[in-house]
C-alpha cells in the first residue's frame, strides 16, 4: 500500500507518451530511446510485483484506492490477484520487445522497424499499453471501462497509419467497430449491474469487490450475462465474432500485432472472465454451455483455417483464433483446472503469438513478402529468428517441456471433467496445428532459398535478438518449472471458485 | 433600492456590459490594423469577469431577485462561466479572421449574445425567458451574416432569422396559452396552478409541444433542425462554433428549468415526447453526417446528435440525469469549440473546408492534427476525452430510469459516430496531399489561436480524467431543480 506499484506501472507509459509528443520530431533515436526507457521501468516493476506476490496470502495484493467521483462511488482501485499478476508482466514484456523491434534499421537495404513519424507510433503506442495496464490492474468497473476504451482507439491509429498499405483501412476500421461495439454492450450491462446492485445493497458504487456481494438474481443474471461476457469475448476473439482479429494481425504493423495477439485479446478474455464470470457466477453457470459450444468450435475451425492460409501472417491470426478458443474453453468450464489452464494459457500464448508475429515481421521486413510458398531457407540467413520461430512452434503444439503444455494439459482435464466429448472433438485441433506449424517451419527455414530473394535478405538486428531471446526464455522457462506461474494462478483460480460457490 | 444580493444575482452580466461599453469607447481611437486587439480585451475581460463573478457572486440558497425574474442559483451560475468561457475563447477566434476580426462591432455582438444567454440560464419568469431568447438570437442573427460579400453567409444570416423568428413566436405563443390558463408567468408558480387535472392531457400535450418548438430550434433537435447546417456554413467559423455550443447549451439550461421546474405534474407526456426526439435527433443526426464532405457541414450535424444525447439526460428526469445533463454539455462545448477553432485556423491558412483538404495535416502540423485527434475523438466518445465520461454519466442516467431501450438508440448511434469521425482523422493521419508536399505547407498558428485551442484541449482532457470538481459543480447545479 505504502508504494504506489500499480498506478506507477499504469501511467508510466501514458506519461511517457506525453513526454515522446513533446520531443522534436526529427530527434528519432532520442525517441526511441525514451521509450525504450519507459518499456524497461515498466518492466521492471511488473517484474517486481510478479516476485513479490505473496502466494500465501492470495487475494488482491499492492491495492491502492484513491475516491476520484464519490458522488458516483467512481474510485480509482487499483490491486492485482493470481490471474492478473502474470498478465501484468505479460504486458511489461510485450511492451518492452515490442519496442525493441520497432526500432528497426534504417538502412534502406533493410528499413525494418517503424521509419515515418516514429514520435507519433510509440506515443499511440504507449497510450494504448497503459490502458492495457490498466484493465489489468482496475477493481473499479468504471475505471475498467476507461481503461479498456483507451486500449482500443489508439489500434484503429496504429493500424491504419503504419498497418500493411493493401488492408489497413478496412481492417483498421472493421477492428475499432467491432471491438467498440462489444464494449458498449458490456457497458450496458454493466451500467445495469450498478443500479441493481444499489437497489440490493443501498451502496452506490463501481467497485468490483462491492458488486460481487450484491446478490443478484437469477434471472437478471441470466438475462445480462449475455451481452456482457460476449462484449468483452468480441476482443477475446471467440468464434462467431472473430472476424476482426485475423484482418486486424495482418493489416497491422509488427509491434502492434504483438501487442493486438499478445496482449489485447487476453484483455477481452480477462475482462470476459472479470466482469461476465466473477460479477455474474450464476449466469455463468446458466450459460456456460453456449462458450463452451463456441469455443469448442473455434479451436477446431482455427486450427483449420490456419492450416490452408498461404499468408504467415493469416496463418498465425487463425492459430491465434485457435489458441484463444482454449482459453474460453477453459473459462466455460468453471472448475480448478480449467479455470487454472486458462490462465496459465493467456500468459503462454501472449508470450507465444508476441515471438512468432515478431519474426514474421522480420521476416517481411527483409523479405517483403510473408507467402509461404515464396519464402525459404531462413535458417541459413537468420539462424537466430529460425531457432525462436521453432521454439515458438514447439510451445504452440503443446509439448511438454514449454509452457503451451503447462497451460493446454489442464485446460483439458477440466473439458474432460464436465463435457468429455468437447475434450475429445478439441484435441482434434493439436493434430492440426502440429501439421501447420511444421510445413511451415519446414518451408520457410528449411528448404532452399528462393532466387529471387537471393543476396538481399539479411540478418535479424542485435535488438531482435534480444526480444526473441527473452520470449523463448520466458517460455522453456515456465515450462521446466511450472511452480513459477501455476500455483499463482491457482491462487486467483480459488477466489473464482468461492465466487461460484464450489471449493 | 439595490440589494447586494440583487448585484450579485446579475453580477457577471454587469461586468459583460462594462466590458461592451469600455469596447465602445475605445475601439474608434484605435488604428484600423490594431483593431483585432479588441479581441484581446474582450478575451481578457471576460476572464477577468468570470474570476470577479467567481470571487463575489457564487450563489448560496437559491433565491429570486428582481421581483421573481431572475433566478440566483447555481444552475444559473455553473452555465454563465460555461457561456463566458465559450465566448472567451470565441473572441481569441475571431482575431485573426480577417472578415471580422477587425470589427469591434462583432466582439460587441458577441458580448450582446452573451449577456442574453446569461439572463436564459438565470430567468425564472417567462417573459424575462423570452426577452432574454430574442437578445440571444438578434445579435446571433447578424453575426451569421456579418460577411456582407459573401452570398453563403447573408443566406445563413437571413435563414437563421426566418426560422429563428417563426419558432419564437410559435414558442411564444405556447407561453401566451400557459399564462392564460395559470393566470401567472412565474415558472416557479406554474407547478402549484398546473397540478394535474387542471388541464386536459391534450391541452397541456399541445402547449408544452408549443414551447418545445421554440427550444428544439435552439438546441436544434429534429424536426426543427434544417437550419442549422446551413447556418453553420455559411456564418463566419467561429460563429458556428459558439452557434454550436453556447447558444445550444443555453436552449438546454432553459428546457431543464422550464420543464422540471414549471410542468413536473405533467412529466408522463413530456418526457415520453422527448425520449421519442432524442432517439430521432440521434438517428437522423448521425445518419445524416455519414455523407457530408464539407467539414463544417459534418460538425453541424453531428452537433444535432449530440443533442440527442444529451437529452437521454432530460428523459431520465432524475437529479443524477440533469447533472450529467450540465456535464455532458460542458464537455460538449469544450469539445466543438475546439473542433470548430481548428477548422477555422486551417481554413485562414488554406481557405478549404472539405474533408479531404485535411489530407496530410498530421505532417503540415503535427500539434494541430493532435488537437484534431482530441477534439474529434472526444465527440466519439472515446477516454481520456471529456466526452467519454459525459457519455456515460448520461447511459447511467437513462439506464437508472429505465430508459434502457433510448439507451441502447444511443449506444447504437454512438457507434455510427465513432466511424465518421474516425474517418476524419483517417485523413488528417493516413493521406497525404495531392502532391506529398506537406513540409512546405505548413499550416502556421496565430498566438490567438495558440491560446484558445491548447486552453480548450487542456479542458478536454481535464473533463475526462479529473471529472470530479465538474461533476460536483454539475450536481449543485442539478439540485436547483429539484
Amino acid at each position: 500500500m505504502n508504494f504506489p506499484v500499480l498506478s506507477i506501472i499504469t501511467f508510466t507509459p501514458m506519461v511517457a507518451a506525453l513526454l515522446i509528443l513533446m520531443m522534436p520530431a526529427q530527434r528519432r533515436n532520442e525517441t526511441r530511446a525514451v521509450a525504450l526507457a519507459a518499456a524497461t521501468f515498466a518492466l521492471i516493476l511488473s517484474i517486481w510485483v510478479y516476485f513479490s506476490y505473496d502466494q500465501a496470502a492470495a487475494g488482491y495484493q499492492f491495492v491502492e484506492k484513491y475516491s476520484w467521483l464519490p458522488a458516483l462511488g467512481i474510485s480509482l482501485h487499483f490491486g492485482v490477484d493470481g490471474i492478473s499478476t502474470p498478465l501484468v508482466l505479460l504486458t511489461g514484456v510485450v511492451m518492452f520487445t515490442g519496442v525493441l523491434i520497432s526500432w528497426g534499421d534504417e538502412d534502406p537495404h533493410v528499413k525494418a522497424g517503424i521509419q515515418d513519424r516514429p514520435r507519433e507510433f510509440f506515443a499511440f503506442l504507449f497510450l494504448l499499453a497503459g490502458g492495457v495496464f490498466g484493465v489489468f490492474v482496475s477493481l473499479d468497473l468504471f475505471m475498467l471501462f476507461f481503461f479498456y476504451e483507451i486500449a482500443v482507439f489508439p489500434m484503429y491509429l496504429l493500424i491504419a497509419i503504419w498497418g500493411w498499405v493493401k488492408t489497413r483501412e478496412y481492417a483498421a476500421m472493421k477492428l475499432t467497430l467491432y471491438l467498440f461495439i462489444g464494449s458498449v454492450v458490456s457497458l450496458v450491462g454493466a451500467l445495469a449491474m450498478y443500479w441493481v446492485s444499489y437497489q440490493n445493497t443501498g451502496v452506490l458504487t463501481f467497485d468490483m469487490l462491492q458488486i460481487e456481494k450484491a446478490g443478484f438474481s437469477q434471472a437478471f443474471q441470466n438475462l445480462w450475462f449475455l451481452p456482457v461476457f460476449f462484449g468483452f469475448a468480441v476482443l477475446g476473439g471467440i468464434w462467431p465474432l472473430h472476424n476482426w482479429s485475423p484482418d486486424g494481425h495482418v493489416a497491422a504493423p509488427t509491434a502492434v500485432s504483438m501487442f493486438h495477439a499478445g496482449v489485447l485479446m487476453k484483455l477481452g478474455a480477462f475482462a470476459a472472465l472479470r466482469v461476465g464470470i466473477m460479477l455474474l457466477p450464476e449466469g455463468a453457470k446458466h450459460w456456460s454451455w453456449l462458450i463452451m459450444l463456441f469455443a469448442g468450435i473455434a479451436v477446431v475451425y482455427g486450427a483449420y483455417i490456419a492450416f490452408v492460409q498461404t499468408d504467415m501472417k493469416y496463418m498465425i491470426g487463425f492459430s491465434s483464433v485457435s489458441h484463444m478458443g482454449l482459453v474460453m474453453l477453459g473459462l466455460s468450464t468453471l472448475n480448478q483446472n480449467g479455470l487454472t489452464g486458462a490462465g496459465v494459457q493467456m500468459f503462454s500464448h501472449g508470450i507465444m503469438t508476441a515471438l512468432f508475429f515478431a519474426i514474421t515481421g522480420m521476416i517481411y521486413d527483409r523479405a517483403h513478402t510473408r507467402q509461404i510458398p515464396e519464402l525459404g531457407g531462413m535458417m541459413k540467413i537468420m539462424p537466430f529468428a529460425g531457432i525462436g520461430f521453432i521454439i515458438g512452434g514447439l510451445v504452440s503444439m503443446g509439448m511438454p517441456g514449454f509452457s503451451g503444455f503447462v497451460a493446454e494439459f489442464p485446460i483439458f482435464m477440466g473439458v474432460w471433467e464436465t463435457r468429455w466429448l468437447v475434450a475429445v472433438i478439441a484435441s482434434i485441433s493439436i493434430v492440426i496445428t502440429a501439421a501447420y506449424i511444421m510445413l511451415n517451419i519446414r518451408k520457410v527455414f528449411f528448404s532452399e532459398l528462393p532466387e529471387q530473394l537471393e543476396g538481399h535478405v539479411g540478418d535479424v538486428t542485435v535488438l531482435d535478438k534480444v526480444a526473441i531471446a527473452t520470449l523463448c526464455l520466458l517460455m522453456i522457462g515456465i515450462g521446466l518449472v511450472p511452480g513459477l506461474m501455476v500455483p499463482m494462478v491457482q491462487t486467483g483460480v480459488e477466489n473464482i471458485l468461492r465466487l461460484l460457490g464450489g471449493a | 433600492m439595490f440589494t447586494s444580493e440583487m448585484i450579485a444575482s446579475v453580477l457577471p452580466e454587469i461586468l459583460i456590459l462594462v466590458i461592451g461599453i469600455l469596447i465602445l469607447v475605445v475601439e474608434p481611437f484605435w488604428k484600423e490594423e490594431k483593431r483585432r486587439n479588441v479581441g484581446w480585451l474582450t478575451a481578457g475581460g471576460l476572464l477577468a469577469a468570470m474570476v470577479l463573478s467567481f470571487l463575489f457572486g457564487q450563489p448560496g440558497e437559491p433565491t429570486a431577485t428582481f421581483g421573481g425574474m431572475v433566478r440566483f442559483d447555481w444552475l444559473a451560475f455553473f452555465f454563465k462561466m460555461l457561456f463566458m468561457f465559450a465566448a472567451a475563447a470565441t473572441a481569441l477566434l475571431f482575431m485573426d479572421n480577417e472578415k471580422i476580426g477587425h470589427r469591434g462591432e462583432a466582439y460587441l455582438l458577441l458580448l450582446a449574445s452573451l449577456l442574453g444567454m446569461d439572463l436564459m440560464a438565470a430567468s425564472a419568469d417567462l417573459v424575462m425567458l423570452y426577452l432574454a431568447i430574442e437578445t440571444t438570437s438578434i445579435p446571433l442573427y447578424i453575426l451569421s451574416g456579418f460577411m456582407l460579400a459573401d452570398d453563403k453567409s447573408t443566406e445563413a444570416g437571413f435563414k437563421y432569422l426566418l426560422f429563428g423568428a417563426l419558432a419564437s413566436t410559435i414558442m411564444l405563443y405556447g407561453f401566451s396559452l400557459v399564462f392564460g390558463f395559470a393566470g401567472t408567468t412565474d415558472v416557479y408558480q406554474l407547478a402549484d396552478m398546473l397540478k394535474a387535472g387542471n388541464l386536459p392531457f391534450f391541452t397541456a400535450f399541445g402547449t408544452l409541444a408549443l414551447i418545445l418548438v421554440g427550444i428544439g430550434f435552439k438546441v436544434s433537435l429534429v424536426p426543427f433542425h434544417f437550419w442549422a447546417p446551413d447556418v453553420y456554413e455559411g456564418a463566419p467559423t467561429p460563429v458556428s462554433g459558439f452557434l454550436s455550443t453556447a447558444s445550444k447549451a443555453a436552449g438546454f439550461a432553459v428546457l431543464v428549468r422550464l420543464f422540471f421546474v414549471a410542468f413536473p405534474e405533467y412529466a408522463v407526456s413530456w418526457t415520453t415526447a422527448i425520449a421519442v426526439l432524442s432517439a430521432i435527433t440521434m438517428t437522423v443526426g448521425n445518419l445524416l453526417t455519414l455523407q457530408q464532405t464539407n467539414i463544417k457541414r459534418l460538425l453541424a450535424y453531428s452537433s444535432v446528435a449530440h443533442a440527442g444525447y444529451a437529452l437521454i439526460g432530460v428523459v431520465a428526469l432524475s437529479q443524477l440525469g440533469a447533472a450529467s445533463v450540465v456535464f455532458y454539455l460542458a464537455a460538449y462545448i469544450a469539445t466543438n469549440l475546439l473542433a470548430f477553432g481548428i477548422v477555422m485556423a486551417f481554413s485562414r491558412i488554406t481557405g478549404k473546408e472539405d474533408i479531404a483538404d485535411y489530407a496530410g495535416l498530421s505532417r503540415r502540423s503535427p500539434l494541430l492534427g493532435l488537437m484534431m485527434l482530441a477534439a474529434f475523438l472526444s465527440l466519439a466518445g472515446m477516454p481520456p476525452f471529456g466526452g467519454f465520461v459525459a457519455k456515460v454519466f448520461v447511459f447511467a442516467a437513462g439506464v437508472q430510469a429505465n430508459y434502457t431501450w433510448l439507451v441502447v438508440v444511443g449506444i447504437l448511434n454512438s457507434i455510427v459516430g465513432v466511424y465518421y469521425y474516425l474517418n476524419v482523422l483517417k485523413y488528417v493521419y493516413l493521406y497525404r496531399m495531392p502532391n506529398e508536399d506537406e513540409e512546405n505547407n505548413p499550416v502556421a498558428l496565430t498566438r490567438p489561436y495558440t491560446i484558445a485551442l491548447v486552453v480548450l484541449v487542456v479542458g478536454v482532457i481535464l473533463i475526462g480524467t479529473v471529472f470530479a470538481p465538474w461533476f460536483s459543480w454539475s450536481d449543485a447545479a442539478a439540485l436547483n431543480l429539484f
